[in-house]
């Protein structure tokens, strides 16, 4: 009995011991993740902002100066042609990113042949990195050996394609990479939203007369709304962050022309020696990522309680 | 087989850790001289070091003209580990020594004579409140032009000397179906090829009101839209393609004959070498237009941290003293192209080009004619340069902006930068 009783308790306390366990364990492996991702992102978000209202230049300094940085960042033309730079890049990059990934995903949903080898083929620009993709492309649009070159070597010998060295055209060959880059990714965001959309729901839509194009717009597209979001989370993301792409397919130029506030962060905390703006600059980019992206999560976090209250 | 591996290992090991117990002081240089001949011409001076029994660690950063190097000396410094020395262009030399970082090398400097073997003007830079902080390496001259006569005499053009002519020579030659002007993409080539005009155009005392002491006087202005002008039109003598490319490809033009000149500092003979051409046979090296008898220079220094470390400290003696130097200054320049810092080395080996270089450089420094390149971190602080070369770069590559505006939004530039 005494044996018993034992053994019990002691599976009881086996018992108590997995339960701290399971709590203990799951906390223990988190917790350095945790404190990295709270030094290195948030410590260093609140580092950067102490830093854009001091002096700082060449080295930190820690005086508190006030918000001359963030003065002199907006009288700066060259900040306010890289924010127009983004407006333009960011804009056109998104929508067309979007609807071509949406046009690729419904042509590839007409169960059509060789739909896995094209998928891949529209996936594969993805798999690059934007260094790749932007040194490829410097080739390809310099007027001097690219596409304009190898047109007019066909004979028509006033073709122009000079986008790349036109300092007010320059943004949209960017945009034009990026694009290329991205909608593939997006298609295939589509194409499985597409694949999960309910059959039932087509069938009835047929039965009640609609048309391909009706359904399209009517049943098919609202219902891809998470999807929309998804792109729109990930492209955005990726425009405001644009740095390499910049950096390999025209470096900021022709003359600063296709800066974007990334590059514009990099030349003036790191090469000029303007920490203190630098620092401005890189707030300003993070305010306008939370302007963005906070409305957006709001709405989003409400209308999934809304659907889980239902 | 296996053995034979592990002794290897063993070996390397023993070799490994016997150096750290056995070997001298060690010498950290952080430095970007990563491409083949800079590296080669350092390797003399590594060399030279062990020869005395210091122990070279060395710290390279390569990429970015310095800048990514710029960038890992910042962290070191920060982070309390400064390394013995570091290589810095001009004008860093009185950014670090303002930050205090920097060793007083007075003592060395008096025992080596350095105040009558350096040049005074070099001198000058490598002096925080006038003490020696940094040793002076060499001097490039900038407001070169690399001229390929064979691609001259097909256009049957004369080479030119003024920019009227540079601009007759420049139409014949794009009717003979070459490009005149070879030139590249970064916005430090524009600043390069601006210098120059300003230097020309506007004379040596223009060029430091300009860009050294960053002063715009209103008299200041006919003279610098003419500048403008001359700058517009050399955009017309470029190809195309220039846009994103690198120097060395812009002097690969002039190589192949595919161009016919082309502006930039003498470390374009590295190229020119490396190509198997010779210089006054295959290509000339001439003086900008209307620059003969001035100079734009650009100087290479090594600055020294301060270490409280006496073996340390000695350590940075010997450095600076092997820098500055006969042996070292005339093997070290002889590879990378520049000029000796220190008057006494005799310039016999030397090119053709480095001849003339020297030469000029005594000339201009006698009329008063010597300046800081600003496209080269000599002639203002990084900020005062990248506010400048904004201008600069974005009047080039706008075709719609006219000479009066480009002056107007540089003077505006300048007149920003001193608030």
């Amino acid at each position: 009995m005494p044996a018993i009783k034992a053994k019990s308790l002691w599976l009881l306390g086996k018992n108590r011991e997995r339960s701290f366990s399971e709590a203990f364990w799951p906390k223990l492996m988190l917790t350095p993740s945790f404190v990295v991702m709270a030094v290195f992102i948030y410590g260093f978000i609140l580092w950067t902002g102490y830093l854009s209202l001091t002096r700082s230049r060449m080295l930190p300094m820690y005086e508190f100066e006030g918000l001359g940085a963030y003065e002199q960042l907006f009288a700066n033309p060259r900040w306010h042609l890289a924010l127009e730079n983004l407006a333009v890049f960011g804009g056109l990059f998104i929508v067309l990113s979007l609807f071509l990934g949406l046009m690729l995903a419904i042509f590839l949903d007409q169960k059509i042949r060789c739909e896995g080898f094209l998928r891949t083929l529209y996936l594969y620009p993805m798999a690059l990195s934007f260094i790749v993709t932007g040194t490829a492309w410097k080739w390809i649009l310099n007027p001097a050996q690219g596409i304009q070159q190898q047109i007019r070597a066909l004979g028509w010998s006033s073709f122009e394609f000079d986008w790349l060295v036109h300092s007010d055209r320059v943004i949209y060959t960017l945009v034009l990479c990026a694009v290329w880059q991205a909608s593939g990714f997006m298609m295939a965001l589509f194409l499985a939203g597409l694949r999960g959309v309910d059959e039932n729901i087509l069938k009835a839509a047929a039965i009640d007369g609609a048309s391909s194009f009706a359904i399209y717009r009517r049943v098919i597209i609202p219902s891809l709304a998470p999807v929309f979001f998804t792109g729109f989370m990930i492209l955005s993301h990726l425009a405001i962050k644009s740095f390499d792409l910049v950096m390999a397919l025209t470096g900021g130029g022709p003359g600063y022309s296709s800066d974007l506030p990334a590059t514009f962060m990099y030349a003036h905390a790191f090469k000029r020696n303007q920490m203190a703006l630098g620092s401005a600059s890189s707030m300003v980019m993070l305010m306008g990522v939370i302007a963005v992206l906070v409305p957006i999560l709001y709405s989003e976090i409400r209308r999934r309680k809304r659907e889980h209250s239902h | 087989m296996v053995q034979g591996v592990l002794k290897r290992l063993m070996l390397m090991g023993m070799v490994f850790f016997g150096g750290i117990a056995f070997g001298g002081q060690k010498v950290e240089v952080l430095h970007w001289w990563t491409s083949g001949g800079e590296a080669k011409a350092l390797q003399v001076l590594k060399k030279l070091l062990e020869q005395e029994g210091y122990e070279w660690s060395d710290f390279a950063v390569a990429g970015g003209a310095g800048s990514n190097a710029m960038t890992a000396l910042k962290s070191k410094v920060v982070s309390g580990m400064p390394p013995t020395a570091a290589q810095v262009l001009g004008v860093a030399v009185q950014e670090w020594g303002e930050m205090g970082f920097l060793r007083d090398m007075s003592a060395i400097a008096q025992k080596e004579g350095w105040d009558q073997a350096i040049y005074p003007e070099i001198q000058k830079i490598a002096r925080y409140q006038g003490k020696y902080v940094a040793t002076p390496v060499n001097i490039h001259r900038t407001n070169w032009l690399w001229v390929n006569p064979k691609v001259f005499a097909k256009a049957n053009a004369k080479i030119p000397t003024t920019w009227p002519e540079f601009m007759e020579a420049a139409k014949k030659i794009k009717e003979a179906g070459f490009i005149p002007l070879a030139h590249g993409g970064q916005d430090w080539q524009d600043a390069t090829v601006f210098e120059t005009v300003v230097l020309g155009v506007g004379g040596a005392e223009f060029y430091q009101k300009l860009f050294v002491e960053l002063e715009m006087k209103p008299e200041m202005m006919a003279k610098l839209t003419e500048i403008f002008k001359v700058f517009r039109e050399l955009k017309g003598q470029t190809d195309p393609g220039s846009p994103g490319r690198d120097w060395n490809l812009a002097t690969a033009m002039v190589i192949k004959g595919e161009a016919a000149m082309q502006i930039m500092g003498d470390w374009a003979k590295g190229e020119f070498a490396a190509a198997g051409k010779k210089p006054g046979e295959d290509y000339s090296c001439v003086p900008v237009p209307e620059t003969a008898d001035k100079f734009s220079f650009n100087t290479d220094h090594f600055i020294m941290f301060q270490q409280k470390d006496a073996a340390k400290q000695k350590a940075q003696d010997a450095l600076a003293r092997l820098i500055v130097s006969e042996p070292f200054q005339k093997s070290f320049n002889l590879t990378k192209g520049s000029l000796p810092i220190n008057q006494n080395v005799d310039l016999e080996g030397f090119d053709l080009c480095g001849k003339k270089s020297q030469k000029a450089f005594v000339k201009a420094s006698q009329k008063n004619n010597l300046v800081p390149s600003l496209a080269h971190g000599m002639a203002a602080s990084a900020a005062a340069q990248g506010a400048i070369m904004d201008v600069i770069t974005s009047f080039f590559h706008n075709p719609q902006m006219s000479p009066e505006a480009g002056a107007q939004a540089l003077s505006q530039g300048l007149q920003a930068l001193a608030h």
